[in-house]
């Protein structure tokens, strides 16, 4: 039988870029190139090392975005997955981690799914805490924040590295799993790759392709609020000095001046 | 006066310092009820009182141990049927957000994560956070259910404010999702002695320009001689010369420290997003273009390997 793999992705404006809020203080997107966020590309990883193992499998990766996401898309069929799915709604503008997952739950459950794999956090947000959110309006185990996974026989064993400890984890399938950035090097796609994801299908699904509302996701709908987003004022210019034989103890100096010391 | 809930992180009963801070910021907000779980949950109920708990429900169940996360969301939901309170704050660490995240989920209500700061407000709690690399200050609130925030360490001070912190039982009763991650195994990470990198109020890292893990004794020992935790930049992790547990930046750890000195770090913008809201920031680098220099409130332009150890000498002569 056939191990059905989800992969949720994201697409992210490059955190090298100048980022900035639009006016209803929603991420501008326009001026900054956007890609597919670095941990989700682990997650990819991942997923292809599965589905390698397993006697029939199909990787799926989906994303929720606008019409740019599709780059996202495509790096990940280029790296190897099967088929994906783009969730594209004008209205989805503005929605936050708790209407984002609702739209993820849904088209999740709407492609069919043995295995859904996240990264540990987008590079954007940050937030880390979609993969818990999807496992809990998903009804499945959460398998998170894993260094190293395998699929046997209807079961998901990992590692995962806590502040405190390190420990061994399982669950049965269907489950989800999300992957930290020390699970394996993402492998770079090959020429081949980005030949065949031209190929590969890319539906598109909207909300209603989803049975959800307009007012449960989008700006309006969302559960929390931005009041108001202010650029840090620049920091100060820092005293900087060259060290001719006595930089350590400049330093130090400054420091017992801070009362660090 | 409204109840406030606080999710308490204790290794044994021995309370973590951000847990405290929170008890700070849920005073500005309303009356502190803590919910301690697990192994040592009624221990933590003196210190939790000190520092301004009116309430301390605690429940230990062996399910907390032997499965993943969900058994502590499942005890939470209790704890917030039984008080109904105005908001909920958990420590910001791996395991809270998710708690936090699945609390929100089930009781409808909106999350924010790594707020830096929490004042009372017309319309319920604003947190403030930090965006994009800490280049933005934004204030949110959650407009939808008992907002359900996360804290991250050093956002507050640890105030003494003697509370009756009354224990109380938590009844919980376990859901079928509690028992769908086994936990089989448990390897405790080998203590250094030196304080947990998240919450520390110094941090000390080192970078390429370390050049080894051989080089990083040096490291180790400026942060000793500061009573400091240790951080690494993802070239030097990636390296190999420390581990990841020590990684600092946006694909590691996040830290926020009174003091951050950093070493042989360029500073690529990936690292500042784990640093920038560091209060002070003090680099060491051999490249006078390094960007830190744009952060720093102190910079030597000087190789590491004769400006880290003499600042070590300076700082241990200092002490005395």
């Amino acid at each position: 039988m056939s191990l059905r793999i989800v992969v949720c992705v994201k697409y992210v404006p490059d955190a090298t870029g100048d980022r900035q809020f639009t006016e209803d203080l929603t991420v501008n997107r326009d001026d900054v190139d956007g890609l597919l966020s670095e941990l989700d590309e682990y997650a990819v990883e991942q997923a292809l090392q599965i589905a390698d193992e397993a006697d029939d499998a199909e990787i799926t990766v989906l994303t929720v975005g606008p019409e740019d996401a599709k780059d996202a898309l495509r790096k990940a069929l280029s790296m190897g997955a099967d088929k994906a799915i783009h969730v594209e709604d004008d209205d989805l503008h503005g929605t936050d981690v708790m209407g984002t997952s609702l739209v993820l739950a849904k088209a999740i459950e709407k492609a069919g799914y043995d295995l859904v794999i996240t990264g540990m956090a987008s590079t954007d947000g940050t937030m880390g805490v979609l993969p818990a959110i999807l496992a809990e309006r998903l009804g499945v185990p959460q398998v998170t924040l894993l260094s190293e996974v395998k699929v046997e026989d209807g079961t998901v064993t990992g590692r995962r590295d806590g502040d405190t400890a390190s420990e061994q984890l399982e669950a049965s399938l269907p489950a989800l799993v999300s992957v930290t950035d020390q699970s394996g090097e993402a492998r770079y796609p090959s020429f081949k790759g980005i030949m065949a994801a031209k190929k590969k299908p890319v539906e598109s699904w909207d909300l209603e392709d989803l049975e959800i509302e307009a007012d449960e996701v989008g700006l309006e709908g969302s559960w929390t609020a931005v009041d108001s987003a202010a650029q840090r004022p620049a920091r100060t210019a820092g005293t900087i000095v060259k060290d001719e034989g006595e930089g350590g103890k400049q330093l130090a100096e400054f420091l017992a001046g801070q009362k660090f010391i | 006066m409204a109840e406030v809930l606080v999710y308490v992180d204790h290794v044994d009963g021995a309370v973590r310092k951000p847990t405290l801070e929170l008890l700070t910021l849920a005073r500005r907000i309303g009356e502190p009820v803590a919910v301690a779980l697990g192994a040592g949950a009624d221990a933590t109920a003196a210190v939790l009182a000190e520092h301004g708990a009116v309430k301390v429900l605690t429940a230990d169940a062996p399910e907390f141990a032997e499965y993943l996360v969900v058994p502590k969301v499942d005890a939470l939901q209790a704890a917030y049927d039984a008080v109904s309170p105005a908001a909920v704050l958990v420590p910001s660490s791996a395991e809270g957000k998710e708690i936090a995240a699945r609390l929100a989920v089930r009781i409808g209500s909106g999350i924010i994560t790594d707020a830096v700061d929490l004042e009372a407000g017309d319309e319920g709690p604003v947190a403030t956070q930090s965006a994009f690399a800490a280049s933005f200050t934004t204030k949110s609130r959650v407009s939808k259910g008992t907002p359900v925030i996360t804290v991250k360490p050093n956002s507050a001070p640890v105030e003494a404010a003697p509370a009756a912190g009354a224990v109380e039982a938590l009844a919980v009763t376990f859901g079928a999702l509690a028992t769908g991650t086994k936990v089989t195994g448990r390897t405790p990470r080998e203590s250094t002695g030196r304080p947990e990198l998240t919450e520390a109020a110094i941090v000390v890292s080192g970078g390429r320009g370390v050049n080894g893990a051989e080089n990083f004794g040096i490291i180790e020992a400026l942060a000793d001689s500061l009573g400091a935790a240790v951080g690494a930049s993802r070239a030097a992790v990636d390296a190999g010369w420390y581990p990841h547990t020590n990684q600092v930046g946006q694909t590691g750890k996040s830290v926020s420290p009174q003091l951050y000195i950093a070493s042989g770090i360029s500073g690529a913008i990936q690292h500042r997003a784990g640093m920038q809201t560091s209060k002070t920031i003090v680099a060491i680098n051999k490249d006078a273009e390094a960007p830190i220099f744009d952060l720093v409130d102190y910079g030597v332009v000087g190789d590491l390997f004769t400006v880290v150890p003499q600042l070590t000498d300076e700082i241990k002569a200092r002490k005395g």
